[in-house]
This record gives structure tokens, sequence and C-alpha cells, in this order.
């Protein structure tokens, strides 16, 4: 994974078919990166959903959430209004995982994103970041514990 | 491991012997149909280990996933001003099919809460607040699901089906 305390690299992907979001744009605020598997599959929807109802709490924080994938724009959007989920995916499809190959967290194997996160702070910089295995549910902890401690600062 | 944030405390609802040496802690959605399906497997465990065990029930509503789990817990929390959370906690994993708001007043009827205070205490930010508080105390514990367990303290990440629950949790019986 990229080091802390390094640049987060930039990218601009598609979360609708006519919507694109750049890193760029979300400057002044802290972005937390979910790279995941896959829309439907079992484990990343217990994930997304979990991420999903803990936006508010992610706002106290200053920090907006984006899900990366290599799933498609089409896909993205289905996956999300069926689970009623209220922040962007990104479709990482176009050179596929290009976005995820650029933080290290592609798998070649599988040819999908690693489960990892990234928490970039207000300037960009990276300041926390975690791998999980892949079948596994990182839960929010880290994230939440990365952000109080940036909060001390 | 991930640790209780913050540990079991006055706000929490304890059933079962308060000085046990095994404390379960349950972080679960009154919707979820996993946590319908621990309800039962925890009633038996209770009853195995008796005066050995206290058993803590903390909301954690997938509110998106789960549109009538939120209130749920709310009425829980209003029944408990009345103290009779566990009888509400009860009833409502006993029709987990059927929790909208008429029907949680019907269940909050049949355990024989005063309604009129219910219905305004249902209402109260503080209700809301408290299933908040657990929720976000969740999160920062380490839930990533529901149900999730916590043993004195540490969170279990092993199989909960009643054999398995059962037979790590009698290694904490001193």
């Amino acid at each position: 994974m990229l080091q802390i305390g390094t640049q987060a690299p930039g990218f601009s992907l598609n979360t609708t078919p006519d919507q694109k979001i750049a890193l760029s744009q979300l400057k002044g605020k802290r972005v937390i990166l979910a790279f995941y598997p896959a829309d439907w599959s079992p484990v990343c929807g217990d994930q997304m959903a979990l991420y999903n109802e803990m936006l508010k709490i992610f706002h106290k924080h200053n920090a907006e959430l984006l899900g990366i994938s290599v799933d498609s724009n089409w896909c993205h959007m289905a996956f999300s209004k069926d689970r009623n989920l209220h922040f962007p995916l990104l479709a990482d499809f176009e050179p596929k995982g290009a976005v995820a190959k650029l933080y290290d967290v592609y798998d070649d194997n599988e040819g999908q994103c690693k489960r990892a996160l990234y928490v970039i702070d207000e300037a960009g910089v990276i300041r926390w970041n975690y791998l999980s295995p892949v079948g596994i549910n990182p839960g929010a902890d880290g994230i939440l514990e990365a952000l109080d401690e940036m909060n001390k600062k | 491991m991930s640790k209780l944030k913050p540990p079991v405390n006055n706000t929490d609802h304890v059933q079962g012997n308060i000085g046990a040496a095994i404390e379960l802690v349950e972080y679960g959605d009154y919707q979820c149909p996993h946590c319908g399906h621990a309800y039962p497997i925890i009633k038996n465990i209770q009853k195995n280990l008796g005066s050995k065990l206290k058993f803590i029930f903390r909301n954690f509503p997938l509110a998106e996933a789960h549109p009538n789990a939120t209130n749920a817990a709310v009425a829980a929390e209003a029944a408990a001003l009345q103290g009779k959370f566990w009888e509400m906690h009860d009833i409502i994993f006993e029709n987990q099919e059927h929790l909208g708001d008429n029907h949680l007043i019907k269940y909050a009827a049949r355990i024989g809460l005063d309604i009129e205070k219910f219905k305004a205490d249902f209402e109260t930010p503080a209700m809301m607040e408290k299933v908040e508080n657990d929720f976000e105390s969740g999160v920062t514990s380490g839930v990533n699901g529901t149900p999730s367990f916590f043993i004195n303290g540490t969170k279990y990440n092993g199989s909960w089906e009643e054999d398995d629950l059962l037979h790590y949790l009698e290694a904490f019986k001193k």
C-alpha cells in the first residue's frame, strides 16, 4: 500500500454514467477511500451497508466516503439503489483497476480491487491505511481511530 | 483484538446476575434476520449458564437496510423508562416480521406499558440519542455487522450457533 505521509495520487472516476468525481474536488475535506472487490458479493454488501449508516459520523469528522471497485457505472447504480446507499461508488472500470493499481491495492489474480482502506487529510496527504483479508469486513473502528487521531493534531 | 468501548456501564440494559463472571454483550438490530436467529440461542444459553452469565443488549440498527429497525430500538428504550426493556426486546424479536409503528404500540400494550407515556417517551430525542450512542460505541468497538458479540470486553469472532458459543463461554466460568 502507499505509505502514510505521502501525497494521495489524483484521480477522476465516474460515479454515474454522466458524472465524475475527482479527488481534487474534495480538497479541504478528509476523504475515506474504501476499495472493495465487487458489488453484490456478501461481505462487500455488509461493509458498504455499515458505512452507509455511518455517513453522519464521518461528516462530523469532515470526512467524505468514496467506495471504489472495478464494477461499471450501471452496476454501481443498481447496487446503490438496491441498498439505499447515500455515498458515491466509483467505477474503476476503464482502464480496469487503474486507480487501484495507483494505490497499490489491485489483485492481479482476481482482476479486482483488494479490500483496502485509506484515510486522506484535508491537504490530500495519506494519514492511514489498512489492507483487510479479502473475506473479512474490516468494520470502521480503524477509520474512526484515524479520524480521531487527526482531530488531536 | 477489538475491545468494547465504552465498557458496560449504568446506561446499559443488563439481564442476569450483575456480578456474573461471564459478560456477554450483543450489538443487535431488531429487524435483522440473523439477530432473530440468535435470539432463542441467547435465551437457551442464559438458561444454561444461569447466574454465571450477564447479558447486555446494545442497539445497532442498520436503518437503510432495515427501515423499521431504528424505531423498534427506540421503542425498546422507551419501554425501559417503564422498567420493561427486556419485555419489549423479547416481544419485538418474537414478532420480527411485523415492526411497523402500529405494531410497536400494540406490543407496548401487550406487555402492559402505559401507552400514553410510551408514545410520549418514544418521541423524546433522548431515546434516539441512546440508540445513536449505542451505534457509535459499536462502530468504535469494531462491530462490522449484526449480531456482533463481545465476551468479557473482547470481540468474539467465532460461530455463535448454540453449541459453539456455549462451549466458548463455559471456559470463562470460574
